[in-house]
């Protein structure tokens, strides 16, 4: 071990100096080092420079200089995915790592979010997409995690919170809504209305919460799910058939076209920067849309990080964990359950309905279809995956989850039908031969399930554990071992 | 409509909530014995119920193939496909049980979250198996059971009802298998041993019984239960699909929590409760608001009469009022 931790600066600069150089020779176009082999040299300089131990200045140093290399990187190969996700893995552990000063990871996290993904995003428009699609499942996770992690209500019906969202926007914001109120604006309101929609969804979305926590939360554990579930489908049930009497939510078609924002502005501030080259074509509304909504959802995440970072330290965060512990001593101890819990309902709520509002806009459609039972329980998985009660795992494990989804299987249907195509044959198997319907990309659900089920079993406490539910787990699992539990 | 109208069809309305009723009952005791013993809400049954359709409807499409007909009597076919459907589903409950819940047990986790969550897991990981299977074997996601006319001869009874002969089945087989069960629990060893356990399990093991085994058992049971249910499923709808079981496995949870959980007459008559609500809704909502809500909305009125009786009555029907331990 400590040979280990002598080598592990030597190796990590130097595993960074190598894979640097490998960027640059690219940049030359001297392909010395083939694509494949030089995204397994930053893999191993990722890795080796976040799991190591090293001094705080060489490792702030050496991430600001990997950021940096898979940045330019990304500019030359548009399509390297690979540079993307390892781009990801340092952002998180520039916010994530324990020994960095306060400085740095605000200037090395301001400098990948602001600068870095925007340039490769502008490359490539799908990783805008990526970002946004993690930004609004890291809102919907930090919200059930006020809900689920922090005060221990498991809560099975919470896309309805976020349908909530979405319809109150997608209503309002498209033509949908003159329907059923005359002298409604015939196209709806005007797109730059969202940001009073935001306002207004985090209202209704909590008012939901708190006319579904009325009757839920007099119940307790079990009982609690199953109500919360089966009222999560009735929020569904409504809008999958409130097209009569009144034609309010359209019914299963779902509501087209929802109305965005005047991206005007941010156009021309594009081409003032000079944005076009890196675009390559004139600066378009897709561009400026993408990029507007990373930004919007980047400044949606900020705020509900922080509003929740405060409320976990606050008296309502505390007694939520103390309900979480027990509820009949939080009760002696004088904490109101009902209301604690109906304010943690309520919080909940209003981070999944505010994104809810965005996520209309930007999709342009609502449709019942995205808020399924199959949806809460997408958003419980990356509340589990990250770790119960952790903001900083919540965020983790909604990103972890999406690259999974949107990228990693993506990628791997698309290599088993290359290998298809082509007649490769691996272990002495032709994969030609190898069935068309087995296309991972399908089976999003086997791979929740197995994530759920694998860190149940190995890892409880989720990749990136709240400190005080870790310490319980160990104990417990201390008990196991002493022969203590049944 | 006018009110005899609507009085004139409520004996088969009724009748038709009463088959329903049957299939939820029998889902509903597999939730209600797992929540027995574990206190565990064993969301991957309603996959159990879903592979036991599965299965009888394999049995039906390869022994019953019209062409080669390995067995050629309709009722025989159905009653081996009940044998496989309750050994298959039973097994799988068994190993689900073994592999995913026992190791969580051993390990002496206390959050009731833990078990909950891996329940929720399996259910998904047996979901996209299952459709792996059906898409590698079939080429289809929509499986359709093999329709026999001896099966759907129609016959008509006083009042006016008429019922299917795959009705009277479902209701013989269903009325056997709830008095088999009832007459298990309460009278045989193994019974006794599983209300044991569902009481106080450390205590049980004291007096010689070996939970493990026990627990396994009771798994057993209520899968083979529910394999039996799924196969009655399918001859009712004819359709299944890799996801048919959520639903159901919903409504049969909803109806093990009505009649109060744990509880196993409860169960069966959360079931029929639940089945007499849903039809009756499904028929005269429409009527009712004049249009307005239609069909569409039993669900909702099933969910909301749930979370109405758990206001008033947390220990469903008859549940006992369990007080906390501090």
């Amino acid at each position: 071990m400590s040979a280990l931790n002598r080598l592990a600066l030597p190796l990590s600069i130097g595993l960074t100096a190598i894979s640097g150089l490998g960027v640059l020779l690219t940049l030359l176009g001297q392909s010395v080092l083939t694509g494949g082999l030089l995204n397994f040299l930053l893999l191993l300089a990722v890795a080796s420079v976040m799991a190591l131990r090293l001094p705080t200045g060489w490792r702030s140093g050496l991430l600001a200089g990997l950021a940096l290399a898979l940045t330019t990187l990304l500019r030359a190969n548009t399509d390297d995915k690979i540079a993307f996700y390892l781009l990801l893995a340092v952002l998180i552990g520039c916010f994530l790592l324990p020994n960095l000063t306060g400085l740095v990871r605000a200037a090395l996290g301001t400098a990948i979010l602001l600068i870095a993904v925007p340039i490769a995003g502008l490359s490539n428009s799908f990783l805008f997409e990526l970002g946004i699609q993690i930004g609004i499942f890291a809102a919907l996770a930090l919200g059930l995690n006020v809900v689920v992690g922090q005060a221990g209500l498991l809560d099975l019906g919470f896309a309805a919170f976020f349908a909530i969202g979405a319809y109150t926007w997608g209503i309002f914001g498209s033509p949908q809504a003159a329907q059923f109120i005359g002298g409604f604006p015939a196209q709806g309101l005007p797109g730059n209305y969202l940001f009073l929609f935001m306002a207004l969804a985090i209202i209704t979305a909590a008012i939901t919460g708190v006319l579904i926590g009325l009757p839920a939360l007099r119940l307790r554990g079990d009982y609690l799910a199953i109500v919360t579930l089966g009222l999560g489908e009735v929020v569904r049930v409504f809008a999958n058939n409130l097209d009569k009497p009144l034609n309010i939510t359209n019914g299963p078609q779902g509501i087209t076209p929802v109305n965005r924002p005047d991206v005007g502005i941010l156009a021309d501030f594009l081409r003032a920067i000079g944005a076009e080259r890196i675009y390559g074509r004139p600066i378009d509304d897709a561009i400026a849309y993408s990029f507007f909504f990373y930004l919007l959802v980047l400044v949606v995440i900020g705020i509900v990080v922080l509003v929740n970072a405060r409320l976990a330290n606050s008296r309502f965060g505390r007694a939520w964990v103390a309900i979480r512990e027990d509820e009949i001593a939080a009760k002696a101890m004088g904490i109101p359950l009902l209301p604690t819990k109906l304010i943690a309902f309520a919080t909940g709520a209003a981070f999944s309905g505010i994104m809810g509002a965005v996520f209309a806009a930007k999709q342009t459609f609502v449709s019942p279809e995205s808020f399924t039972l199959q949806a809460s329980i997408n958003i419980l998985a990356f509340v589990i995956l990250g770790g119960m009660g952790s903001i900083g795992g919540a965020v983790v494990g909604a990103a972890a989850v999406t690259v999974l989804n949107l990228g990693i299987l993506k990628d791997f249907s698309d290599l088993l039908n290359t290998w298809r195509q082509t007649g490769v044959s691996i272990l002495g198997y032709n994969m030609a031969n190898l069935p068309p319907q087995l296309n991972p990309a399908k089976y999003e659900r086997l791979v929740f399930g197995l994530i759920l089920i694998l860190m149940m079993i190995f890892r409880p406490e989720g990749l990136i554990p709240e400190q005080r539910h870790r310490a319980e787990l160990q104990e417990a699992r201390q008990e196991a071992k002493e022969g203590g539990g049944t | 409509m006018t009110v005899a109208d609507l009085l004139s069809i409520l004996p088969q309305t009724i009748l038709e909530g009463l088959l329903l009723g049957f299939v939820y009952a029998m889902v509903a005791l597999g939730y209600t014995m797992v929540y027995g013993v574990l206190g565990l809400i064993n969301f991957a049954h309603s996959e159990v119920f879903m592979i036991g359709a599965v299965i009888g409807l394999e049995v039906f499409r390869f022994w019953g193939n019209p062409e080669a007909p390995v067995i050629s009597n309709p009722f025989l076919l159905l009653l081996v496909a009940l044998i496989f459907a309750a050994a298959g589903s039973g097994t799988m409950a068994v190993l689900v049980e073994r592999f995913a819940y026992r190791p969580l047990r051993k390990r002496g986790s206390k959050s009731i979250l833990v078990p909950m969550i891996t329940a929720i897991g399996v259910s998904f990981l047996l979901q996209d198996l299952t459709r792996i299977y059906a898409a590698l074997r079939h080429n289809e996601f929509n499986m359709q059971y093999r329709t026999y006319d001896v099966l759907n001869t129609t016959l008509t009874l006083p009042l006016e009802t008429t019922i299917q002969v795959k009705g009277i089945i479902i209701i013989v087989i269903s009325l056997l298998m709830l008095l088999g069960l009832t007459y298990l629990v309460n009278r045989t060893k193994l019974g006794k041993a599983i209300r044991a356990v569902s009481q106080d399990m450390q205590t049980a093991s004291l007096m010689g019984i070996n939970p493990d085994v026990i627990i396994s058992r009771t798994f057993l049971i209520g899968g083979s239960l529910g394999g039996v249910a799924g196969v009655l499923f399918g001859l009712l709808y004819t359709n299944v699909t890799p996801y048919s079981g959520v639903l159901p496995g919903l409504k049969a949870f909803t109806s093990a929590v009505l009649g109060g959980i744990g509880n196993i007459p409860g169960a069966m008559v959360g079931g029929l409760v639940l089945g007499q609500l849903e039809t009756l809704s499904g028929t005269y909502l429409p009527f009712l608001t004049n249009g307005n809500f239609g069909t569409e909305y039993k669900d909702v009125f099933a969910f909301l009469t749930l979370v109405l009786l758990l206001l008033f009555r947390p220990q469903g029907l008859f549940g006992q009022n369990v007080s906390e331990k501090v």
